[in-house]
């Protein structure tokens, strides 16, 4: 099942530029392996080594974060959207 | 209520809404908000609360004002270049409300001076530009019992929340547990922003601000605003507490400040100068 997933700023370099992308998967864990075989290089930005979801980036579906849901094992529904959000610092600068 | 007649006058817009109204007006002189960082983020945020009446305005910034600051730090000006920032934003907002007491903390926030430099506020508002100076407002907002408005953007793309996690909602960390390592993610310096997106988020903090002293409407908190300037598109996802926050939550193990290391040596040095 193909998903729409949304690209954040810094991870954009990695997908063409593009803001939003397609991916395949039932669950997050799915999609997130689909998106390294289609832009390789993007799943070190979301997880750790250990497959975990990195403490600075969040994975919503749809408005809810996957932490509280069922994580990385958190179902997709036709129509659902991912979106990642890693924390970002800029202000001053 | 106590307004002198000039005081009516300049704050006839507000006073005239039945949300703010007189009383309102006076809680807004009476409030007290702490502005980290008088930069990109600030700068807009500062602008709006002096002219809102903002009682007494406190500017955190070790920063001088560069030429290259100037295309989004609007509240600093050519002829300030080299001036300290915090000193910088004092004297427009003098000129521009004299209403308002300004006090400069013209250095870099620390573990040793940030919680009672915080306690002399009633709001933090949060517009600093690296990791570790966000990871410790949050963490002294928390031990002070202060509402955070915080802000952040990168590029095209900015984000805005509030944490009152001492009224039970979330902080900042139950959004974001850690820090990136440094050197992982790039800095507006690196990877630049565009100067009008500031005016955008630092406007916003300064609307939730305004709205948490009125207690009026619905604040952010335990919502995550993201902007996407080039889609022109505002959207909104959840924030939960985290019942395992290291700070907030049950079992917390975060009990004093922690100093995280500087994202880069780039921002160091930006931050030093």
């Amino acid at each position: 099942m193909a998903v729409k997933v949304r690209i954040p700023t810094p991870l954009r370099k990695l997908t063409e530029g593009k803001d939003e992308v397609t991916a395949e998967g039932t669950t997050v864990r799915e999609v997130i392996d689909d998106l390294e075989k289609r832009y390789p290089g993007i799943k070190e930005r979301i997880c750790e080594e250990d497959g975990s979801i990195r403490k600075f980036v969040n994975l919503y579906v749809n408005d809810e974060d996957i932490r509280f849901k069922l994580n990385l094992d958190t179902e997709l529904k036709e129509g659902d959207e991912l979106s990642i959000i890693p924390a970002i610092a800029g202000g001053m600068c | 209520m106590d307004f002198t007649e000039e005081q009516i006058e300049r704050y006839s817009r507000h006073i005239i809404l039945p949300e703010v109204g007189g009383r309102g007006q006076r809680k807004l002189l009476d409030a007290r908000v702490l502005v980290v960082g008088a930069g990109g983020l600030g700068s807009p945020a500062l602008m709006y609360l002096a002219a809102a009446g903002v009682g007494t305005v406190g500017i955190a910034d070790g920063d001088r004002v560069d030429l290259s600051n100037l295309q989004r730090q609007i509240i600093h000006s050519t002829p300030r270049v080299g001036t300290p920032k915090a000193l910088s934003a004092k004297k427009t907002i003098e000129e521009l409300n004299p209403d308002v007491e300004v006090i400069t903390y013209n250095e870099r926030l620390t573990r040793e001076n940030i919680r009672e430099v915080i306690r002399g506020f009633h709001i933090v508002l949060d517009g600093s530009d690296n990791f570790p100076t966000r990871f410790l407002v949050n963490d002294a907002a928390f031990f002070e019992h202060r509402p955070l408005v915080s802000g952040s953007m990168f590029r095209f793309e900015g984000q805005l929340s509030v944490f009152k996690p001492h009224e039970g909602s979330p902080c900042y960390r139950c959004l974001y547990p850690e820090p990136p390592p440094p050197g992982l993610v790039p800095s507006c310096q690196e990877a630049g922003v565009l100067g009008a997106l500031a005016g955008v988020i630092g406007v916003l903090q300064a609307v939730e601000t305004i709205k948490e002293i009125l207690r009026i409407g619905e604040g952010l908190s335990g919502r995550l605003l993201i902007f996407d300037a080039l889609r022109m598109d505002f959207r909104k996802v959840r924030v939960r507490k985290d019942p395992g926050c290291r700070l907030c939550g049950k079992e917390p193990s975060i009990k004093e400040l922690v100093t995280y290391e500087e994202s880069c040596e780039l921002q160091r040095s930006s931050c030093e100068t």
